[in-house]
């Protein structure tokens, strides 16, 4: 906790408050800047119409109501309760996929040797260089020879031929201890049980960010689940604002209950998990 | 019986050498999917863009060779005006966007870096935006900055300022795209920012100040060169992040707007043109060259960028 070095003499003067109260007014007056969008839209998102746009700014609404939600649910063109639904299973589903299939590989370039590995791991790298765009047509198209277009599988899938998740696990796993697994392994535990209940319980926090981050950045994805879902009731709710956005080109309030609806997961498991989320991207980022 | 029994030799050198299968069981989803989605892709990806390749009309799928790539530095092809316009956007939106990104974030850091009470409630709602969704950024900045209707433009006019045609003129609807791109993204790199500031030993800094250097001279002999890999590390993942604009300019442009008299939008970033391509003209022979012809690109800027600080260390 290094103070920068041009302020710190000068905040331990007890004289010197009032370049903390400056410093306080600087960062709230950043911080209103940056929070003020977003209680905004959930505010718009409350209003009647009439109270969208007035001279006198209202944070909390006049006549509170939730007709602009109400209108959006209603909509059988916009089906945004099946796409909340689809973004919840889509999610979910790749984040347990993701932490089971890295893991248990991340496991095996942690701690076994066998012919290959270190071939096969440099290719893993290898692709840490190649920009995601190469892969934007080709993956498409496989995606469609294998009869996954305008599926969940097809959305799902090709985000499990990453590596970051495998990367960060294997790191995760090289920092355990290996005494517990190899007094294991010479009690006669196969490399199954000892991955299973030692490494694992072990890297509960690890697991925990890598979840974080995985859920995070596919409740978020926009583009590919954009090119790869046609049907209106497949969409998750990033491409499904999209359509809203065509729909209501300007009902702002159906269109920011919309973006409520999108944001409301995220945020609420960002403040409830702040201190992991943050945690998740400051690992991802020293490592590089 | 001075020779070893050549079965046992053979039986315990064949046990030695038993294939063991169990790391590669391990291996093995996270291979497969590896294989199909990110191998496999690469070749394919090289082989589709040798042809013109229509997903809808497979039947005429054609071997072009270099054509696709041709085209691109063809000044008289369909693809080169589009594709050099949307890549010269991305240039300028790349040149703009990253020194922002880099000393806004930066600057916030090492404010954050200062021991006040409160400062994890700070770091904690400039980090927010960048849980959000591209789409929900690209709808804020749609709603916040349309030139007609849209919300700033509605404020501004009450307080009788200046409205600029934000999202239908240029270079507004840059600077829309830009503002909105910032306030999404600084938290993230300041986070990365802020844990690099609070790895510099304290001990730095106190003996620079009994040598006698001052608060500036030490922010820059101590702190930025201590930042470097950070810096580096920095700029590198902003220029990707930066080429692959995509959903603000979608949202708040339509993809691309205000149309120009040269063909292509002003707003159209490569992304977009790349996603026109492959899968609005259905193309996908010429938009996977041109993909490569841009993941080319990236890749240079990247290691020069990484050769050139480092060099400088």
């Amino acid at each position: 906790m290094t103070p920068i070095p041009f302020l710190r003499r000068q905040l331990r003067n007890p004289r010197l408050t009032a370049q903390r109260l400056i410093l306080y007014i600087i960062l709230t007056a950043i911080a209103l800047l940056i929070i003020l969008p977003l209680l905004w839209m959930l505010s718009t998102s409350l209003k009647p119409k009439s109270e969208w746009f007035l001279p006198q700014i209202y944070w909390v609404p006049r006549t509170f109501t939730l007709d602009n939600y109400q209108k959006i649910l209603d909509n059988p063109t916009l089906p945004i309760a099946r796409w909340f639904l689809n973004s919840i299973f889509v999610s979910s589903m790749t984040t347990f996929l993701i932490l089971v299939v890295d893991s248990a590989a991340a496991y095996a370039y942690a701690r076994m040797e066998f012919p290959g590995k270190r071939i096969l791991y440099g290719l893993l790298l290898a692709t840490l260089f190649l920009p995601g765009i190469m892969f934007l047509v080709p993956n498409f198209l496989t995606v469609a020879n294998l009869g996954l277009l305008n599926s969940y599988v097809g959305v799902i899938v090709p985000g499990l031929a990453g590596v970051f998740g495998l990367f960060f696990m294997r790191q995760f796993f090289e920092s355990l201890p290996k005494e517990l697994e190899e007094a294991a392994y010479i009690d006669g535990a196969t490399r199954l049980q000892t991955f299973l209940y030692i490494a694992l319980p072990l890297s509960k926090p690890a697991l925990a960010t890598l979840g974080i981050i995985t859920f995070l950045g596919s409740w978020n994805d926009f583009l590919w689940p954009l090119l790869i879902l046609r049907d209106r009731e497949l969409l998750t709710l990033p491409p499904g604002l999209r359509t809203l956005q065509g729909a209501y080109t300007s009902e702002y309030g159906q269109m920011m209950a919309g973006a409520v609806i999108t944001s409301i997961p995220v945020l609420v498991l960002y403040v409830m998990l702040q201190r992991y989320v943050v945690e998740s991207v400051q690992t991802a980022g020293l490592k590089g | 019986m001075t020779t070893a029994n050549p079965v046992l030799k053979t039986s315990a050198a064949s046990a030695k050498r038993r294939f063991d299968w169990v790391p590669y069981l391990f291996i093995l989803p996270h291979l497969m999917f590896f294989a199909v989605f990110a191998g496999f892709p690469f070749f394919l990806g090289l082989v589709i863009s040798l042809f013109e390749y229509d997903f809808l009309r497979p039947e005429a799928t054609r071997f072009v060779g270099a054509l696709n790539y041709t085209n691109l530095f063809t000044s008289t092809s369909v693809e080169f005006p589009v594709f050099w316009n949307a890549l010269g956007n991305t240039f300028e939106f790349v040149l703009i966007s990253v020194p922002l990104l880099v000393v806004i974030p930066l600057g916030l850091a090492l404010l954050l870096n200062i021991n006040l009470a409160g400062k994890n409630v700070y770091r904690a709602i400039y980090f927010a935006p960048w849980v959000l969704s591209s789409a929900v950024v690209g709808l804020l900045g749609f709603w916040i900055f349309q030139s007609q209707g849209g919300l700033l433009n509605y404020y501004l006019k009450d307080l009788g300022w200046f409205t600029p045609r934000w999202l239908s003129s240029m270079p507004w609807a840059w600077y829309a795209i830009l503002i909105v791109t910032v306030w999404w993204t600084s938290g993230f790199n300041m986070i990365i920012i802020l844990a690099a500031l609070q790895n510099i030993p304290a001990t730095l800094y106190e003996s620079a100040s009994i040598d006698g250097a001052n608060s500036w001279q030490r922010f820059v002999y101590i702190t930025i060169p201590m930042l470097r890999p950070v810096l580096v590390f920095i700029v590198i993942i902003t220029i990707i992040a930066s080429f692959n604009l995509f959903a603000q300019p979608l949202f708040m442009t339509n993809g691309g707007g205000p149309a120009q008299s040269g063909g292509g939008g002003a707003t159209e970033p490569i992304m977009i043109r790349i996603y026109n391509e492959s899968f609005v003209r259905n193309r996908m022979g010429s938009g996977a060259a041109m993909s490569f012809v841009v993941a080319g690109i990236m890749m240079v800027i990247s290691y020069f960028n990484f050769r050139i600080f480092r060099t400088r260390e």
